[in-house]
């Protein structure tokens, strides 16, 4: 039990302390620490905003992440639930209520207690349209927003309108907002435009370990240690033990590994294999040590484009034909020289796939379905049987008479999936196809898969947030807003899509978690039949530490090095700077 | 006497580069789109005269290279078999097919020649960069060739009739001078079709290129002009009723040649500089097809720039090529005088 009272001592702040009842503080139980120390960590893009509520883009999380708590929390390390500003939870048998028991006597960063009125209230920002919030999807059960009811100051009372399988695992990263600062933003609708950069740091108040600082525009955000902080050490010495956590604005990778290196910054995290390389073969004994956690949750995916129509009108009915034909994707498929691109783009630091869950996703992944080995003898039978021949200098042409040419778009600034573009074009020249690689930005890319779709094929990556399916609904229903290769469905266009829905939808709500994998496992099977993505390969997640930060405990889970924040601390000597 | 030997230097190294682009399919030992996937960034291979027991052979030879960790990092030479290199071997192309020609040297499999190395995916630097020469110095002839063209025809017109068309064309020269021409690439680019095969990509360059930089040698030439018409002899076949047409083809064009080549040979430098940086940038001509413009693009992440020298090549290639056209050009200012500048 992980869980314990701890004693009032003298580390509680005044505050708590004045109003009585001692704090329910959570007692980790790593190992105890020192306090004090700065730790300086890179970001690779500016945050567009300290608001939970609006927050898309991953530095905004990043910040975010450490400044906020959520009343159910997953453990990146064992990826269970665990719990967190909830002391305790109960499910009713039907699956559709959860009574939640807060902790009592906590505050937030400014002092101000916690109570389950901001709870209540939080629940209400997240669903209010007005906001906009990307997690409002997830709180929309069975087609009706959850319902939370206060019970008393420190309970309350959830109600799904359906039972929901994943419903511990959608309170993670969830923000409790304090409602004495946000009550009257939220009242005239102005919520989303909240607790923007320029925000005074008083005015700014949450229940994670630190609180802002200062803010510093295009340079760096400081955030230091909120002496209200909800945790304890074994010693019942309160977190966390840093002082400070400087973020700094480091844009690229190769800069970032370069600070990393010099000591400017004393973590890296998701830096390429060909960097971790380089920064373990120049590793000095005792400055920094690095660790590969073997593949995490992204995996990247020649994804086809199967919309009929759209936003692109003519572009879309020039796409041709062949792209919809299932034994053409299934021959590219097993053209593809994937153990090549793990060797050559990730010098053997990724995993080949077989389904798009990648192998770091051990609780979900079909064990059954493995990378198709290569074979251009298999490919040429499919082909064949799906009407291609080929002209005299071995060029494929389709079965109206066409040459057979395929154009990949993928994002400029990611070195490893043009790569891999530029294999997939060597890996399909045998079979007569011509392949050109058109590199784009990022929002290029996305701007064609998600509206003009002008484009056949696009080389990407996804990287789901959590290993639970069901943060990939979107992603798979065919009514879903990311339904990457057909946007817009009102029916499911194909038999296997309506077969995908139907198993999504039956996991959402099955509480038997091996009907679940089940489920999830025929879902994969599907996939990789029909192929409307190809997956590739899952990079390894590769992350370093300078020498002497405690409790230094990586997860291929999001955060991955700072997930742990409250409890990371400065073995002595602490690093100087 | 010095001048003349650094002009002859200049000369050969010029044609010997020329030469070597030409005749790229020859001398390259591979295919420049060939990967070889097991060796991704390997160190040039070593040329070999005395085997392990420590006999000479006059023809060198090679061994066979392996990475046992799978990374790309740790390559050694597998001594046990040593593999002469063998000389006019018939080329294969890409697919394994052989074809009629010839390659100059290659060695048996499994063993590789690879002289400059490989990049990431297994290609060989050499023959990459025989390839890539073709485009990157036809891009800075052609583009030389285009700009001096309309700049000498813009600049002769400015020159020889003077008045309002002078005026128009002068200023429009100078509009296009204080164009960022950098931005407008990339602007040109973004607008352009997807599909967008390397031989247009690298036409599209080659124009674009051309027709932004005719300003400069427009000036030049107009200046030229503008003193050939009043010349006195100038004057006199005007009064004997020669045809502006004449006058500018016998008596003025003839005073323009001077600066038009030492232009030349100052603008196809610049224009293969224009080649490199755009194809660096990914604006030019685009993967898998090499220019020395993209192969240095890889240089662009941080360990390829610390851990592989090869990979600089074409870089360093760029430094003789920009040394013969200078040297040319000096040369050939001197002889054509103060107006060649």
């Amino acid at each position: 039990m992980r869980v314990r009272l701890a004693v009032a001592g003298v580390l509680l702040c005044p505050l708590a302390s004045a109003q009585g009842p001692s704090p329910d503080l959570l007692q980790s139980d790593h190992d105890v620490g020192r306090p004090g120390g700065r730790l300086v960590f890179a970001l690779r893009s500016e945050p567009k905003t300290l608001n939970p509520v609006a927050a898309v883009d991953s530095a905004s999380r990043d910040v975010i992440g450490r400044m906020t708590s959520d009343l159910i929390h997953i453990d990146r390390q064992t990826q269970r639930t665990t719990p967190a500003l909830a002391r305790s939870w109960t499910i009713s048998p039907d699956g559709r209520r959860y009574t939640i028991e807060l902790r009592r006597g906590l505050s937030f960063s400014d002092g101000h207690p916690l109570d389950a009125d901001d709870v209540v209230f939080t629940f209400r920002c997240y669903l209010d349209e007005r906001n906009g919030s990307p997690q409002r999807d997830l709180l929309v059960v069975g087609g009706k927003p959850v319902v939370v009811r206060k019970l008393d100051a420190y309970r309350l009372e959830l109600e799904m309108e359906q039972p929901y399988a994943a419903a511990e695992r959608l309170f993670d990263s969830l923000a409790i907002l304090p409602r004495h600062l946000l009550e009257a933003a939220e009242r005239e609708g102005r919520l989303a435009q909240a607790w923007g950069l320029g925000t005074p740091s008083p005015e700014i108040a949450g229940l994670g370990p630190f609180r802002l600082k200062e803010y510093r525009p295009a340079d760096r955000l400081v955030l230091e240690r909120n002496p209200h902080y909800w945790k304890v050490d074994r010693a019942g010495g309160r977190l966390p033990y840093l002082d400070e956590i400087v973020f700094l604005l480091v844009p690229t990778e190769d800069a970032q590994v370069i600070r990393f290196k010099a000591g400017e910054t004393d973590l890296v995290s998701r830096i390429g294999a060909e960097n971790f390389n380089v920064l373990s073969r120049e590793a000095a004994p005792g400055r920094y040590r690095l660790e590969d956690l073997g593949p995490g949750l992204e995996y990247s995916f020649l994804l086809f484009n199967l919309n009929e129509t759209g936003g692109g009108g003519e572009a879309v009915s020039a796409r041709p034909a062949w792209l919809k034909q299932t034994l053409f994707r299934q021959a590219v498929s097993v053209a593809l020289d994937r153990p090549g691109m793990v060797r050559l783009v990730y010098q053997g630091r990724a995993t080949a796939l077989g389904t798009h869950v990648p192998p770091g996703n051990k609780l979900w992944v079909n064990g059954a379905l493995g990378p198709p080995p290569r074979s251009l003898t298999r490919a040429r039978e499919l082909l064949s049987r799906a009407g291609f021949s080929w002209g005299p200098e071995g060029k494929l042409r389709d079965a109206g008479g066409t040459p057979v040419e395929l154009t990949i778009i993928t994002s400029a600034a990611n070195a490893p999936r043009v790569q891999m573009a530029t294999i997939i074009q060597e890996d399909l020249r045998p079979l007569g196809v011509t392949v050109q690689v058109v590199p784009l930005e990022n929002r290029a890319v996305l701007d064609r898969v998600l509206r003009s779709h002008d484009y056949d094929a696009a080389l990407m990556a996804l990287a789901s947030g959590d290993v639970d399916p069901t943060s990939e609904m979107n992603l798979w229903l065919s009514s879903g807003a990311t339904h990457l290769w057909h946007l817009g469905q009102s029916q499911p266009a194909t038999a296997w899509e309506k077969e995908i829905d139907e198993l999504m939808r039956r996991q959402l709500v099955t509480l038997d978690s091996r009907e679940r994998k089940r489920c999830y496992d025929r879902v994969q099977e599907l996939v990789a039949e029909n192929l409307p993505l190809i997956p590739l390969v899952s990079p390894d997640v590769l992350v370093g530490a300078r020498e002497g930060l405690g409790n230094f405990r990586p997860a291929i889970l999001d955060h991955n090095v700072l997930w742990n924040a409250d409890e990371l601390f400065w073995g002595a000597p602490a690093p100087r700077r | 006497m010095k001048g003349r030997l650094a002009v002859g230097l200049a000369l050969a190294a010029l044609a010997t580069v020329h030469l070597a682009a030409l005749c790229a399919g020859f001398l390259a030992p591979y295919a420049p789109l060939e990967q070889t996937r097991a060796l991704p960034y390997a160190p040039p291979t070593r040329l070999h005269f005395v085997d392990a027991e420590g006999r000479f052979h006059l023809r060198p030879f090679v061994y066979a290279i392996a990475d046992p960790s799978g990374a790309g990092e740790a390559y050694q030479e597998d001594r046990r078999q040593p593999y002469p290199l063998r000389f006019l071997v018939p080329a294969v192309d890409a697919t394994g097919a052989a074809t009629t020609g010839k390659r100059l040297l290659g060695v048996d499999e499994p063993a590789r020649v690879f002289l400059l190395g490989t990049d990431g995916l297994g290609r060989d630097q050499l023959s990459r960069l025989l390839h890539g020469a073709r485009i990157s110095l036809l891009a800075g002839l052609l583009a030389t060739v285009l700009s001096l063209g309309l700049g000498w025809l813009l600049g002769t017109l400015a020159g020889f009739y003077g008045h309002g068309l002078d005026a128009v064309l002068m200023r429009s020269a100078e509009l296009f001078l204080a164009l960022p021409w950098l931005y407008l690439l990339f602007a040109v680019r973004a607008a352009l079709p997807l599909h967008i095969a390397p031989a247009q990509a690298f036409l599209l360059l080659v124009l674009v290129i051309g027709l932004v930089d005719w300003a400069r040698p427009a000036r030049l030439v107009r200046g030229v002009v503008l003193s050939a018409r009043e010349r006195s002899y100038v004057l006199a076949a005007r009064g004997f009723g020669a045809s502006d047409f004449h006058l500018i083809r016998r008596h003025i064009a003839p005073q323009t040649l001077g600066l038009l080549l030492t232009q030349a040979a100052l603008l196809v430098p610049q224009y293969i500089l224009a080649e490199v940086t755009l194809s660096f940038l990914g604006l030019g001509v685009s993967e898998p097809v090499p220019s020395w413009g993209n192969m240095l693009a890889a240089l662009q992440r941080y360990h390829v720039l610390t851990s592989y020298w090869w990979m600089w090549v074409p870089g360093l290639a760029l430094v003789p090529v920009f040394l013969a056209y200078y040297a040319l050009a000096e040369a050939l200012r001197r002889r054509a005088g103060p107006a060649a500048l």
